[in-house]
């Protein structure tokens, strides 16, 4: 299976050379790839339904225990089994709507590398290959929605989606390693066991805001809901992937998975309840104002993500049933939603479902399609919606915390979106016919063929929920109510959720009837919408460019001795704390210093200030060489010989260079003011006292043992060497001289590109035989 | 000899630095040059100065007989020294280039990103 | 800037050259042993095809060389690296270095040894890279 997902990259890498052998016909035949997973997925369907869980180990980073195990128990089964069946649709439709696309290679490569990335979280057993697969989908949807990207407004979709998500995958990536810390292991499977363990730890409150920051971001939860609708830039097929089946559902997913280790405390509950039921509400209120199709899907969708979290905060086991039903059926419904969009949009050539108007006609199919996957929106008998949603209500009425305000705001979510689906349905395909900018033909079979799979399993598995059992009773054991007894039904007799539902019709069919007076009225509100949590987004992008402009302009100014003041002002600053209030300074030597010495310290000084002062080169040269050579000299005193070879060879050829290089610039020049010149020299002399005090503070602090000692004693033994100093450059640290001598080769080609290219080019302008003319 | 090497070396790092903020851009190569000697010798030297005893294995012999100067400074401060000369080159031939083409000995007139 | 020609420069440069080179490898080899070694004695056959090059021109040392510098600092890099391997062929870890006694002329060889070839060569031929190229680009825009 790893290697099925890895290869899949290398298969999605490889779509542009499968379009150029199979061209129109690439999508259908990359869909084999996901479908095949499907295939296989079946295949450990007898293990899974038992209630097994299988675990595929592969070691990937074994010093750092990071695994590229998979995990697959009933919920990733259900996960992965919705990531290949919907992806393979997926990419049947797209071959049709992006039919003679210039860019469709460019699009399976990234759809490709997104499943895959998708599939790799859901079935990741270890949380840093989960976080990488996270971080994965984050990237590969950036580029999905950006896919227009000559449109402005996609890209600027785009970079909200990476930045909200992406911001969210930090905070999760500390998450996880708290989660790690506390529960003591990387694998999940081994932390669902840790659940105690977790809840009582003292890092349980940091490491769950932490995980709850990222899951939210992902899944667009309030108040990080509004980078959702407007990734509906992406083209349709992206969308109806990503922002309803897949993507979205990553970070439900992430909390159903840590539901056993983390769930049940009150801050779980609380917090998930009442921002589930929050999003909920949002989501369905935002969606009533919309017109365009897309984005009445697209909130919608925060609506069924908002429950879908609700749900996971309330936690009894009714609850995660109704979890399990409500995600299965959301992600066939929706998934049909927005295939019958893509396809209105393909056919009519808006988006605007007040544009439209008695379709039915023209796209009979479609239309029946589209009634389908609505009355499982609506949440209407007899299809797996209504399945889902009367569970949901039941749920909602047994909850401990907030009851009523929960079950308000769920009412709410639940006639506003059957309002809705009521329009989504009516208003293109019923109701008058209205001229629209294309005209509209029934979509071609590839198109309809996902929609109405998806469509007619909602009815099947409306009309006969008990074929759901073990499925939902396998996932439901997988997170946190292991050995439940599950027996769904589409019938559960008159009881309080049904008359709700009645309730929620009417005021739904009522809110639809009403509709566009409802829209004027709501749209009063838009100031007050103007301040959502979208406009705190957009004044933290401002803020944020502004202070990286002031900061850019005020640190990096271009003036080189601005920089290297405010370095050495730091480093003074900071060192000097350290020196004088952390360390006290004994300065007790036993100085023994002979005259020539002395003498030769004292020509070092007289050569380094001549060469400051000098007002000629040739004499700043001369002054900086009787540096050199008393440093030489220095060396020579001081037993190292091979130092001072060197500093005598390299002083030669310094000479040289400069010979040949500083005479050909211009004279010194006196440029600073001599207030600068102070200044400088004040930051220049506490540089240097900072150097002589440190130098004597390690000088008369306690000798650690030389790690020399091991050198000097085993240069001879074991590197056969008398000369220490070479046994270290050439055996013992050879490694480091290997590296050394590769700078001084790249210094020297350095040398060699600065000048001679740039001659090279001379020569061509300057030598160049005259161009022959052809027509002459 | 320490003492003294420590205020030799302040007074070499200060005329470095003082260098290095001058504006001509000549100044700022000599200022490197003074800086990498300074460097080079602050790690000799911090590592103690011993008198008359190369860090030489004699002849018959496995070890040296007493204390002898530590090696490993030495020999990072050779392979220093030698770089210091490559990255010099790097430097003043960079100079050079920028002076070619800008024909401003002031660094201030060089500050542009784009010239 | 520079001129070649003048007499005494050319029989030193030519005298010297040989001696020079001569005393560079003779410090290359003993370096392991006495002050010396690949830096060293790099820097002294730089010192010396420099003169070389002040003496008699960039055409005539190129003529000599025969090899472009550059190379030498390809050639030099090249045997740094193939040096590390043999400690793999006997099993033992990246870079232990490995002896042999050439049994005739009873001489050490060993992989420190052509490592510090490796240097030698990398610090001849970057010098000798960075002067020939500014020597060249002088003589150029002299004559423009």
């Amino acid at each position: 299976m790893q290697l099925a997902v890895l290869g899949g990259f290398v298969v999605a890498g490889m779509a542009p050379l499968l379009h150029h052998w199979f061209g129109a016909r690439t999508p259908l035949v990359m869909a084999l790839l996901p479908a095949s997973l499907a295939a296989w997925l079946i295949g450990q369907w007898s293990t899974i339904s038992s209630g097994e869980v299988l675990l595929l180990e592969w070691a990937w980073v074994p010093g750092l225990d990071i695994t590229l195990t998979f995990l697959i128990d009933g919920l990733a089964w259900l996960f992965a089994m919705l990531i290949s069946v919907i992806g393979a649709l997926v990419l049947v439709y797209s071959g049709e709507y992006l039919r003679g696309h210039r860019d469709l290679p460019r699009f399976l490569v990234v759809i490709i590398a997104f499943m895959m990335s998708m599939l790799g979280l859901v079935l990741a057993d270890n949380l840093v290959t989960l976080f990488v697969f996270w971080e994965l989908t984050s990237i590969t949807s950036y580029l999905l929605i950006g896919f227009n990207h000559s449109d402005l407004a996609a890209r600027k979709a785009a970079l909200q989606g990476l930045l909200v998500t992406a911001g969210g995958g930090l905070a999760l990536l500390a998450g996880f390693a708290m989660l790690a810390v506390a529960g003591e292991s990387w694998s999940l499977a081994e932390l669902t066991r840790r659940g105690e363990l977790l809840r009582g730890h003292d890092l349980y409150t940091p490491l769950l805001v932490c995980i709850l920051i990222g899951a939210f971001t992902k899944s667009a939860q309030f108040p990080f809901h509004f980078w959702l609708p407007n990734a509906m830039a992406a083209p349709t097929p992206v969308s109806a992937y990503l922002h309803s089946a897949t993507m979205v559902k990553a970070g439900i997913y992430l909390l159903a998975r840590l539901h056993p280790s983390l769930g049940g405390t009150e801050t779980w509950v609380v917090t998930l309840s009442l921002v589930g039921a929050l999003t909920m509400a949002t989501g369905a209120f935002l969606a009533i104002q919309h017109t365009n199709i897309k984005k009445l899907l697209a909130y919608s969708t925060v609506m069924a993500l908002g429950t879908l979290t609700m749900l996971l905060g309330i936690g009894t086991e009714g609850a995660l049933v109704a979890f399990v039903v409500f995600l299965l059926g959301h992600s066939l419904y929706k998934g049909a939603l927005f295939m019958v969009a893509g396809i209105l949009d393909h056919e009519t050539g808006t988006k605007d479902v007040t544009a439209m108007g008695g379709l039915r006609r023209v796209m009979p199919l479609t239309a029946a399609v589209a009634g389908l996957a609505a009355l499982s929106l609506a949440g209407l008998p007899p299809v797996l919606g209504f399945v889902g949603k009367e569970l949901m209500l039941e749920s909602v009425l047994a909850a401990d915390a907030w009851r009523p305000l929960i079950l308000l705001l769920a009412f709410t979510a639940a006639f506003l979106t059957l309002a809705v689906a009521v329009i989504v349905v009516l208003r293109p395909f019923f109701v008058t016919p209205r001229e629209t900018p294309r005209a509209p033909h029934e979509a071609p079979h590839a198109m309809l063929m996902g929609p109405a799979l998806l469509a007619v399993l909602s009815l099947l598995f409306g009309l006969a929920p008990g074929l759901l059992d073990s499925l939902v009773g396998a996932t439901v054991a997988g997170i946190g109510a292991p050995g439940a007894e599950v027996h769904l039904a589409l019938w559960h007799g008159v009881n309080l959720p049904l008359l709700l539902s009645l309730a929620s019709l009417l005021l739904g069919l009522l809110a639809y009837r009403h509709w566009d007076r409802l829209r004027a009225r709501l749209s009063r509100l838009e100031p007050l919408m103007a301040r959502g949590p979208e406009a705190g987004y957009e004044a933290l992008m401002a803020g944020l460019v502004a202070v990286a402009g002031g900061q850019t302009r005020f640190l990096q100014n271009g003036h080189i001795r601005n920089y290297l003041v405010m370095t050495l002002l730091v480093l003074i600053g900071l060192v000097g704390h350290a020196l004088f209030f952390r360390h006290t300074l004994e300065l007790d030597f036993a100085l023994t210093i002979y005259l020539h010495e002395a003498v030769v310290a004292g020509l070092m000084v007289a050569g380094a200030v001549a060469a400051c002062v000098m007002r000629s080169r040739l004499a700043a040269v001369a002054a900086l060489g009787v540096m050199g050579f008393s440093i030489a000299l220095t060396f020579v005193l001081f037993s190292a010989p091979d130092l001072a070879i060197t500093q005598l060879l390299v002083e030669t050829l310094t000479v040289i260079l400069l010979v040949l290089v500083l005479f050909r610039l211009p004279r010194f020049a006196t440029l600073s003011t001599p207030l600068e010149r102070l200044r400088d020299l004040a930051v220049a002399s506490l540089t240097g006292g900072l150097i002589t005090l440190l130098m004597l503070s390690v000088l008369s602090g306690e000798r650690l043992p030389r790690i020399s000692d091991y050198m000097i004693a085993n240069s001879q033994p074991l590197g056969h060497g008398h000369n220490i100093v070479n046994v270290i450059l050439v055996d013992i640290r050879a490694l480091d001289t290997l590296g050394e001598i590769f700078v001084l080769a790249l210094a020297a080609i350095g040398v060699y590109a600065m000048l001679r290219f740039h001659a090279e080019e001379y020569d061509a302008r300057h030598h160049a035989p005259p161009p022959e003319s052809d027509d002459g | 000899m320490e003492p003294l090497m420590a205020i030799t070396i302040g007074i070499l790092f200060a005329a470095a630095i003082y260098m290095m903020l001058r504006r001509s851009i000549v100044k700022l190569v000599i200022g490197l040059m003074l800086l990498s000697n300074a460097a080079n010798l602050l790690i000799f030297a911090t590592a103690g100065m011993v008198r008359g005893a190369p860090p030489l294995v004699p002849e018959g012999l496995s070890a040296p007989e007493g204390m002898v100067a530590d090696p490993l400074p030495q020999a990072l401060v050779l392979t220093a020294i030698v770089i210091a000369f490559g990255v010099l080159s790097f430097a003043v031939v960079l100079v050079r280039r920028a002076w070619e083409i800008v024909r401003a000995d002031d660094l201030d007139k060089m500050k542009d990103t784009d010239t | 800037m520079v001129k070649s020609g003048t007499l005494i420069l050319n029989a030193a440069a030519r005298l010297l050259l040989p001696l020079q080179l001569l005393f560079s490898l003779f410090l290359l080899l003993r370096g392991h042993d006495e002050p010396g070694g690949g830096f060293i004695a790099g820097l002294v056959a730089a010192g010396a095809f420099t003169l070389y090059l002040f003496a008699f021109g960039r055409p005539a040392l190129n003529e000599m060389l025969k090899v472009s510098p550059r190379d030498l600092v390809g050639l030099g890099l090249l045997l740094g690296v193939l040096s590390t391997l043999p400690a793999w062929w006997v099993g033992e870890p990246f870079f232990t270095a490995q002896w042999w006694t050439i049994p005739v002329i009873d001489f050490k060889a060993s992989t420190p040894l052509i490592f510090d070839i490796g240097v030698y060569l990398v610090v001849v031929g970057s010098v000798l890279t960075a002067i020939t190229a500014l020597v060249k680009t002088d003589q150029e825009e002299d004559e423009h």
